[in-house]
């Protein structure tokens, strides 16, 4: 591909306010830009809250027995902040907010199908925040049953739980229609010529996800329909007292919760794929594999689910099926690495911040999956069920996954969204604390679970006071990282040097329009030619 | 790579510059789009469908005995009622191909008239049930009948309330069809919103034909 530079339309979209004026001009625009920093600062502030909240909860266990909180105020933070983190970060952010803002750019289209739509979605997502929100703040009692929701507590427990319920389920539907939006604007918005095979990697992994989003949150959205109706009417079929059977619940929750798991890796996967190969100005290694195991890690992830309830009940014939299903997930994943590590090598590697993200990304997902491999093992997995090593599992995955990668992805596309370029110095150090504050965190929780300290109680047994008391100072240094990342950013948004058109040299189409981009992304819609394609260097 | 005009590409050119891409008309985006959420309804569904025959298959007997509460000649009536009016929306989206502005805007009213006689029978038949002392948390359902039979009872209520909510979110789309087709902001040749309202409305109609059976007829 050549790189034939466009004449840019003369506004960017920052400074088009179109019909309305101040900040009607942002929460009434359906410029795909505007929604994406929508999601973008409503998500910080969310962040910030369930951040917090994991502070206090660190705080509370860097010693034995009651430090600032007692048992009731443990459960109902550790249900909010799974709640707010899983539900409201996680599983939409990096699809709602780059997703939202490259994912046009990226296939040559002037925004996503369904504009309006796209700014449903975003009240939506608004609504479900604040239900959530509402539970906490109005009621008897903060919701306490942890963010699963299990049966039967959820329609026992005297707590406010169904505006968070309700919250969850509108948070769904916000999912669903961004998932729609983005399946057909990929389908009938790709620039004349961008065959599937000629669409970047970050697009790619938003199709995958966009699938799980619509094919799995309906069930979870009928589930937390039932829990609702059985809270408020006593339909009978959660509960056992009238026949019905807790443990359906929790087959119902997991269905989507653990696809849930993909759409928020997949996308972490896609932007790793896109700046590994600009940072070692390399075209990716294995393309067509990278696109494939995609879409296994969306088709397989739906079949993985009983992994959560190997201890719950089930049949042996159910526990070895969903053992060697979740072996056969790692696949695509390991797949993936390979491909990454193989486009570095020989690269002309370019040590910037993005490509520090990326490459810490590689690292903890490596210990992530691995130790999930314990997990998706039936004799482990009953030694270790429910205790520390299940939580530093997962946030190796979900937290290190999904915010390692939101991090080079902000790093990586912030010249492009902003038109200005951060302390690339600053940038580094909050990495190096973050990262540093990260690994010390949560890798004394594999030790601790290995020694069978329990998850989900304020309260431990003396012998493991020394390794959380490290884990305690890693939460600080990451939110030290983690405040000096925001502070960096926030600055260079407004006193930054302007950013050139192309500071990293990447190959693909956003780097091709101004910066930040102009209202219509593209004045001329590129025409891919036979012989271009994503990532040609 | 090349470059061309975004004029020569989509229509309409004038619009597309002027006003961003709210203007942006594609009649197979929208019913790509329209497909898809049907799909979520269909897993929406799929959920309840599963629990359904879970607890059918755990409760064979109990599921049998409640199934004889149900009026099956009201349950046929309303499935009439519904094929019917899916025949007239179809019908409707022919009459707007046709230019026909007058018979479509019957057709439309026909099938929102039925879609409110499935209400008014779905009412009665809840109402029947709600004097015998059945419904979910009542005391003679909860004290006189088998859990299988509670079961059944909370699933029925679940899956036609569910099913009646979907109704009146066709009727409300309905509404909005007959006002664009109305205003000729929808007219043959930008049918794509009766269409789309067509095919929920199918959907609706799908749904019921199989809780019909499930609920009615099997015994």
């Amino acid at each position: 591909m050549q790189t034939a530079i466009h004449i840019p339309n003369d506004v960017s979209y920052l400074d088009y306010n179109g019909k309305y004026k101040g900040i009607f001009s942002w929460i009434f625009s359906t410029d795909h830009k505007r929604i994406a920093l929508l999601y973008m600062f409503s998500m910080m502030v969310l962040f910030l809250v369930g951040a917090t909240l994991g502070l206090a909860m660190k705080l509370e266990l860097i010693a034995p027995g009651r430090t600032i909180m007692g048992p009731q105020s443990y459960n109902a933070m550790f249900t909010v902040h799974g709640v707010i983190m899983i539900f409201m970060i996680v599983i939409p952010g990096l699809a709602a907010v780059f997703g939202n803002f490259f994912l046009p750019i990226m296939i040559g289209a002037k925004d996503v199908a369904f504009p309006r739509v796209n700014l449903l979605s975003w009240y939506f997502y608004l609504t479900g925040a604040l239900l959530v929100i509402a539970s906490v703040l109005f009621g008897n009692g903060t919701p306490d049953t942890g963010w699963t929701f299990y049966a039967p507590y959820s329609f026992k427990t005297g707590t406010n739980l169904l505006p968070a319920i309700f919250g969850a389920f509108v948070l769904g539907f916000s999912s669903i229609l961004t998932g729609l939006n983005f399946i057909v604007t990929i389908h009938r918005m790709r620039a004349p010529g961008m065959t599937w095979l000629k669409m970047p990697l970050f697009p790619w992994s938003l199709y995958a996800t966009a699938w799980i989003q619509l094919l799995a949150t309906p069930v979870i959205g009928i589930t937390l329909v039932l829990v609702s109706l059985e809270r408020i009417f006593g339909i009978g079929v959660f509960d056992p007292a009238l026949g019905g059977d807790p443990i359906l619940y929790q087959h119902l929750f997991w269905i989507y919760s653990h696809p849930a798991v993909y759409v928020m890796i997949l996308p972490a996967m896609g932007v790793i794929s896109e700046i590994i190969p600009t940072f070692s100005q390399k075209h990716i290694f294995g393309y067509r594999a990278i696109v494939v195991s995609s879409l296994a890690i969306a088709f397989v992830g739906y079949f993985v689910w009983g992994h959560h309830m190997f201890t719950s009940g089930m049949s042996g014939t159910a526990q070895y099926t969903f053992s060697l299903l979740t072996f056969l997930v790692a696949i695509p994943s390991a797949i993936k690495v390979f491909n990454w590590i193989a486009t570095m090598h020989n690269g002309s590697l370019n040590m910037e911040a993005p490509f520090l993200w990326a490459l810490s990304f590689i690292f903890v997902f490596m210990i992530g999956g691995l130790s999930g491999l314990v997990l998706g093992a039936l004799a482990t997995n009953v030694y270790v069920h429910d205790t520390q090593f299940v939580v530093a599992h997962f946030h190796f995955i979900v937290f290190g996954g999904v915010g390692f990668s939101f991090f080079g992805a902000i790093h990586y596309w912030f010249p492009k969204m902003f038109g200005r370029m951060y302390d690339k110095a600053w940038a580094k150090i909050g990495w190096i604390f973050f990262t540093i504050g990260f690994l010390t965190l949560y890798s004394p929780m594999f030790y601790l679970g290995m020694l069978g300290m329990p998850r989900r109680y304020y309260d431990y047994l003396p012998e493991f006071h020394a390794a959380n008391i490290l884990s305690t100072l890693g939460s600080w240094v990451m939110a030290f990282g983690i405040v000096i990342i925001i502070i960096n950013l926030f600055r260079s948004a407004k006193n930054g040097p302007i950013a050139e058109m192309n500071p990293w040299h990447g190959k693909t189409l956003e780097w091709t329009v101004a910066s930040p981009p102009p209202v219509e992304n593209f004045e001329n819609i590129p025409v891919y030619g036979e012989n271009d394609g994503p990532y040609q260097y | 790579m090349v470059l061309i005009n975004i004029n020569q590409l989509t229509q309409p050119p004038m619009e597309q510059v002027l006003n961003h891409t709210d203007q942006h008309y594609d009649p197979e985006a929208s019913k790509l789009g329209m497909w898809l959420f049907i799909f979520t309804e269909l897993l929406l569904f799929g959920g309840l469908f599963l629990i359904y025959s879970v607890y059918r298959y755990l409760n064979p007997e109990a599921f049998h005995l409640a199934a004889h509460e149900l009026d099956t000649f009201i349950g046929a009536f309303n499935t009439i009622i519904l094929l019917i009016s899916s025949m007239t929306i179809a019908m409707s989206t022919s009459a707007l191909q046709q230019k026909n502005k007058k018979l479509t805007i019957i057709l439309i009213v026909t099938t929102f008239i039925l879609a409110l006689v499935f209400l008014v029978n779905k009412y009665f038949e809840w109402g029947i049930k709600f004097e015998h002392g059945i419904f979910p948390g009542s005391e003679h359902l909860i004290n006189d009948f088998s859990q299988g039979e509670i079961l059944f009872f909370g699933l029925y209520f679940v899956m036609t309330g569910l099913h009646a909510l979907h109704i009146i979110a066709g009727m409300i789309i309905m509404i909005i069809a007959l006002v664009k087709v109305q205003k000729e902001i929808t007219n043959a040749d930008r049918p794509v919103l009766l269409e789309n309202a067509g095919l929920y409305w199918h959907l609706v109609d799908l749904i019921w034909i199989f809780l019909f059976p499930l609920f009615y007829l099997i015994h």
